[in-house]
């Protein structure tokens, strides 16, 4: 995966894929009335998860500054993907508000009884929009000809 | 989406999804709309997110929507759904993640005509009193032990602190004050965003606004209320900032497995809810308190910062340059009333998703001097459109739970509005048309452009032609600050 992933500092609908080895990885806006919907595609769950993450950051115009990196490890479970996934993008905005952190290198594996990600980030520069929360609105992570696909809606 | 064909002509302002669309609705959905309104809205996904609503156990009568709807996640804004109190649910998504997201209104006895030369001094003051913009912090710093204060004590919290008048509190919702708060139902993480964000009103499509009373359609409800046609008034309209975004962020997450504990069924797992009796339910209801404290303190701090940012641009030009309250209410919030159903007084936990309290006339809770028109109904328009300030009717706690509609509801996607229209050249139309505009994202302006709203004018006719709320005042603004 790309370190970096485009934000949308003009303010247009964000979305971006790339293809290796026939596996197609990326996220793409929906319209939405009143809120900011994602759909993001990937071959697997860890690699869902950290295009959810961009996709998300996209969404909320977040950019670092060119600072140290600072690393982290996070520790998350779930019953379901779904959950797995509200669990780990909201960890990610209340590290984003609280410690001001955009996280540009992910690494995601399954442990035997959790997921666990080692993040490398650096510190926010400026931010577009506020995510309030990651909704489990509709959300579903279903099997596609591609390997998982999701909806997501941010409330903004 | 639902077919306009399934959908019952009750009258020009009342529409019907009866029960029988759909089996595993426990009520029908009831429509505020005129049919353009309604045309508009079928559209999108709020009529669909109305029916999934009416599953919710414990439902009663029919769930309510009013004519400014518009889609959102699980439950529809512009939504009302009660339940029976205490083996209904209650659920966070139907209330929102910006808990007691409200409206303030400030009226003043100052002359538009007499400081049209200071407008643009004051949009700068407003701008540098009242924080703003995304994740900003306010100047209040507060310990984990101050911050559990305003929870239980909201808007009284302020009043002790000097930020607030006993008309302010008086003449807020509940007196800025919900009784049953707990924050030992708060988690550290709401606590850690909540501590420094008081007194800031944040970004989207929060501001505040100066407006001028354009035309009074009520004159002894305008007298009541203090608004006078040709003066100023203020809007503050935010709400419970990361604090209550964290709150609903975690019951949501947690009433995931409550439901199944539960064995509640439901079509969308953002409504996700509890028994209003179960542990569960209880603690939501605590902490969701909490964040209504939160709100109502937080637009009381920005109240007071506009104070003083007249005070500093208008003392010694005009004679009087005070704001005094006129009303604050919620428009995200679950509230525990009493209401008549079938002729019966029954306790309901009644959810407002984007929907106003709305109490009539000699309602309980309304402020004395409010008992004989109703309790004030602020509906603030789109950016650089009109706002209008109405009063709960009878009809509307026969009808609605006491309830009317918040604003004008959007009709266009963010980023639709972004490609139709550009932040600079709305903002340079707004500037041209008289409205000094402090912004602190252009790009944020133009998701706020007026053609991504329905026209207000309509919902009000709406409400006010369904009797479901009285005209007292059109506002029109002269100044929009925004983050």
């Amino acid at each position: 995966m790309a370190k970096q992933m485009p934000c949308n500092p003009t303010g247009q609908p964000v979305w971006y894929e790339r293809e290796e080895d026939l596996k197609r990885t990326g996220y793409r806006e929906i319209e939405h009335t009143a809120d900011r919907e994602l759909e993001v595609w990937a071959p697997d769950m860890a690699q869902l998860l950290e295009t959810a993450a961009h996709g998300m950051y996209a969404v909320s115009g977040a950019r670092a500054r060119d600072a140290a990196s600072q690393s982290r490890t996070i520790t998350f479970q779930a019953e379901d993907p779904e959950t797995l996934l509200v669990t780990f993008l909201t960890e990610l905005l209340y590290i984003l508000e609280i410690e001001k952190i955009v996280f540009e290198e992910f690494q995601i594996h399954e442990t035997d009884d959790a997921w666990q990600a080692k993040l490398v980030g650096k510190p926010l520069a400026s931010l577009e929009k506020e995510i309030k929360a990651v909704t489990y609105h509709k959300l579903e992570v279903r099997q596609s000809e591609q390997g998982l696909k999701v909806n997501i809606v941010f409330d903004v | 989406m639902v077919p306009l064909k399934e959908i019952r002509r009750i009258s020009e302002y009342e529409w019907e999804i009866p029960q029988s669309y759909r089996p595993d609705m426990r009520g029908a959905v009831h429509i505020f709309a005129t049919r353009r309104l309604l045309e508009e809205i079928s559209g999108d996904k709020s009529l669909e997110q109305a029916v999934n609503s009416t599953t919710l156990p414990g439902l009663v009568g029919n769930v309510l929507v009013m004519p400014d709807m518009h889609q959102g996640y699980g439950f529809p804004i512009g939504g009302v759904a009660a339940t029976r109190y205490p083996e209904g649910v209650i659920s966070p998504g139907a209330i929102g993640y910006d808990i007691n997201c409200g409206v303030r209104l400030l009226a003043t006895q100052i002359e538009h005509k007499a400081v049209q030369d200071w407008l643009g001094d004051l949009a700068l003051a407003l701008n540098q009193h009242c924080p703003s913009g995304v994740g900003e912090s306010g100047a209040i710093r507060m310990s984990e032990a101050e911050l559990e204060k305003v929870c239980v004590e909201g808007a009284h919290w302020t009043q002790k602190k000097g930020y607030a008048t006993e008309m302010d509190v008086r003449r807020t919702e509940e007196t800025g004050r919900v009784e049953g708060a707990d924050p030992s139902h708060v988690s550290k993480r709401a606590k850690d965003r909540g501590r420094p964000q008081l007194g800031t009103l944040g970004a989207g499509n929060h501001f505040i606004e100066v407006d001028v009373v354009e035309q009074v359609f009520d004159a002894q409800a305008a007298q009541a209320m203090g608004l006078q046609e040709g003066n100023l008034a203020v809007q503050i309209h935010c709400g419970s900032r990361g604090f209550g975004h964290q709150i609903c962020t975690d019951f949501v997450h947690e009433f995931q497995s409550v439901v199944k504990r539960y064995q509640i069924k439901l079509p969308d797992r953002e409504l996700v809810c509890a028994p209003l009796d179960s542990p569960e339910g209880q603690s939501y209801l605590a902490a969701m308190r909490c964040a209504a404290n939160y709100a109502f303190a937080n637009r009381q701090v920005l109240a007071h910062n506009a104070r003083q940012a007249f005070e500093q641009v208008l003392a010694g030009k005009v004679k009087n340059w005070r704001l005094f309250q006129v009303y604050d209410l919620a428009h995200n919030i679950g509230k525990i009333e009493q209401h008549m159903v079938d002729g019966e007084l029954i306790t309901v936990c009644v959810h407002r998703k984007g929907a106003t309290r709305a109490f009539g006339p000699g309602a309980p809770g309304v402020p004395a001097e409010y008992s004989k028109i109703g309790q004030p109904v602020l509906v603030p328009g789109s950016m650089g459109t009109a706002s209008w300030v109405l009063a709960g009717t009878q009809e509307s706690m026969e009808r609605t739970f006491g309830s009317s509609c918040h604003g004008a509801g959007r009709v266009m996607s963010r980023s639709q509005a972004k490609k139709m229209v550009r932040g600079e050249n709305l903002r340079k139309e707004l500037v041209q048309r008289g409205i000094h505009i402090q912004a602190g994202s252009l790009a944020g302006l133009a998701e706020e452009a007026p053609q991504a709203y329905k026209d207000v004018d309509d919902v009000v006719k709406t409400v006010a032609g369904a009797g479901i709320a009285n005209k007292v005042a059109r506002l029109k603004p002269v100044i929009v600050v925004k983050g």
